[in-house]
């Protein structure tokens, strides 16, 4: 008698974990669905040819282009250099992910302001950024190039520790940190999917696809939008442009995606 | 005075300030708590220090943040204790409206530097949790909660026990990834009464 109840339960529980289930699959599959049928028409490609010509454009009170930047592999060299960003650069004396590193060439070499240079980082619905459609080229460089973040320089072991230290940072009104939403493999918020970027193996695609084409949003959106849009939602307030905590969770991102194959500009909701 | 008693004194008081600040339950070097701490408080240069505040871990986060979320044993313990000890019930009964509490359910806003001052925050329960079955845009981090009541029954016992949830999660669940909405001030009394009809009332759409 006991044991038929047992059974009876047993079979209920699984039938309606059985319906959740492809009910869930079904949601994912029409997503991947979307996603592909977009992916080999990505308006990022305007981003990236507006972006090529800005890096070749000169201005500033030095009348100088940008294609002697420096992005870590030497002075103009851009195929690849995306792969192996956030990095130290002793010029500047700190770790600097692409955006503030272009924030600096544009300082250096092009003598801009640094309120110039940061002018329109993220774009709004009147004014394009430059800084996105200079990423979204800059990234497109390094498509196929094997993510590595280096891991050398006694500052970029410390962005690390201290990226991996605040991705687990639970703290604000909602008890928030990365590691509530991103700490755990096959979960969704509402239909999104999350990756579990504590697993290299779901970090690799996901740091290999930005920065990413918004469909939602129609436009490229860099890294750093990304993470600032992250803080906002777990009710931090808004981090400053460059600020230290975005290219900390970066770094300790990156390197947990390194020997992933870099695809960017990605495609994204 | 002799230089390097100065430099002893200042190394003292650098190494007591990263100290303070260390979780007790941490393993990595006090010097990457400080750093992240100190990260942390220059990269919001703009925010109000109402808004600064958040930065702040109250001693709760701080041991759920430093044991990764898996929390065991007396330290677990002590914070369910804790948490119990912040549950507070209102007068006249625990039941609202199954309707009105559908709909705090829904809304995801509130608290976000992106919402208008005076929005009131929803509870977003839809984000994480399965709760009836019109809804099918769920998130998956929490459990189903389909059916919730039926299960349960609606007990004065039952309806403590879910309040008690919303209000505070940890008071049940160490390090529970749930925010604590009433501890928090997230949501007001009639928004978690709301909810916890929604989820106990027969006539809600979570029991049929």
């Amino acid at each position: 008698m006991n044991k038929n109840i047992v059974a009876a339960a047993a079979s209920l529980l699984l039938g309606a974990g059985g319906i959740a289930l492809a009910q869930d699959a079904s949601v994912e599959d029409s997503i991947a669905a979307y996603r592909e049928m977009l992916a080999d028409d990505n308006p990022a490609e305007l981003w990236e040819i507006k972006g090529r010509e800005f890096w070749s454009k000169k201005r500033g009170p030095k009348n100088a282009s940008l294609e002697a930047c420096n992005l870590g592999l030497g002075s103009g060299m851009v195929k690849g250099a995306f792969a192996q960003l956030p990095r130290y650069f002793a010029d500047a004396g700190r770790v600097q992910d692409l955006e503030m590193r272009l924030v600096s060439c544009m300082i250096d070499l092009q003598g801009l302001s640094r309120a110039e240079a940061e002018k329109n980082h993220f774009s709004t619905d009147n004014d394009a950024s430059d800084i996105e459609a200079l990423v979204a080229w800059i990234a497109s460089e390094s498509k196929g190039a094997v993510i590595a973040v280096p891991q050398t320089h006694p500052k970029e072991k410390e962005a690390y520790a201290i990226g991996e230290k605040l991705f687990h940072f639970r703290t604000g009104p909602y008890d928030f940190a990365c590691s509530t939403c991103h700490s755990t493999s096959g979960t969704r918020i509402r239909l999104q999917v999350l990756p579990n970027l504590t697993e290299p193996a779901e970090a690799k695609p996901i740091f290999a696809t930005w920065p990413a084409y918004r469909v939602s949003q129609g436009t490229v959106r860099s890294m750093e939008n990304r993470i600032t849009d992250c803080l906002r939602q777990q009710r931090m307030p808004l981090a400053d442009y460059g600020a230290d905590v975005i290219t900390d969770l970066t770094v300790y991102m990156g390197v947990q995606a390194a020997g992933g194959q870099m695809a960017a500009p990605g495609l994204k909701r | 005075m002799n230089p390097i008693r100065i430099t002893l004194a200042a190394l003292a008081i650098i190494c007591c300030a990263a100290g303070c600040v260390a979780p007790q339950t941490g393993s990595e070097p006090a010097s990457i708590d400080a750093k992240a701490a100190a990260a942390l408080s220059s990269s919001f240069t703009s925010a109000s220090p109402e808004w600064q505040q958040r930065l702040v871990q109250d001693e709760v986060q701080k041991q759920c943040s430093a044991a990764r979320g898996k929390l065991t044993g007396d330290l677990a313990s002590a914070i369910v204790q804790s948490q119990q000890a912040t549950l507070k019930y209102p007068e006249g009964g625990l039941m609202g409206d199954w309707k009105s509490g559908e709909k705090v359910a829904q809304s995801g806003v509130g608290l976000q530097f992106s919402d208008k001052p005076g929005t009131v925050p929803g509870g977003n329960c839809y984000a994480c949790h399965q709760i009836s079955k019109a809804e099918i845009a769920h998130g998956t981090i929490g459990p189903s909660l389909l059916g919730y009541g039926k299960l349960r029954g609606q007990s004065e016992a039952m309806q403590k026990y879910t309040y008690g949830k919303i209000y505070n999660a940890q008071a049940y669940m160490p390090c529970s990834l749930m925010p604590r909405f009433g501890h928090k001030g997230i949501l007001n009394e009639q928004q978690m009464k709301d909810l916890t009809a929604l989820l106990l009332d027969p006539a809600s759409p979570v029991n049929q």
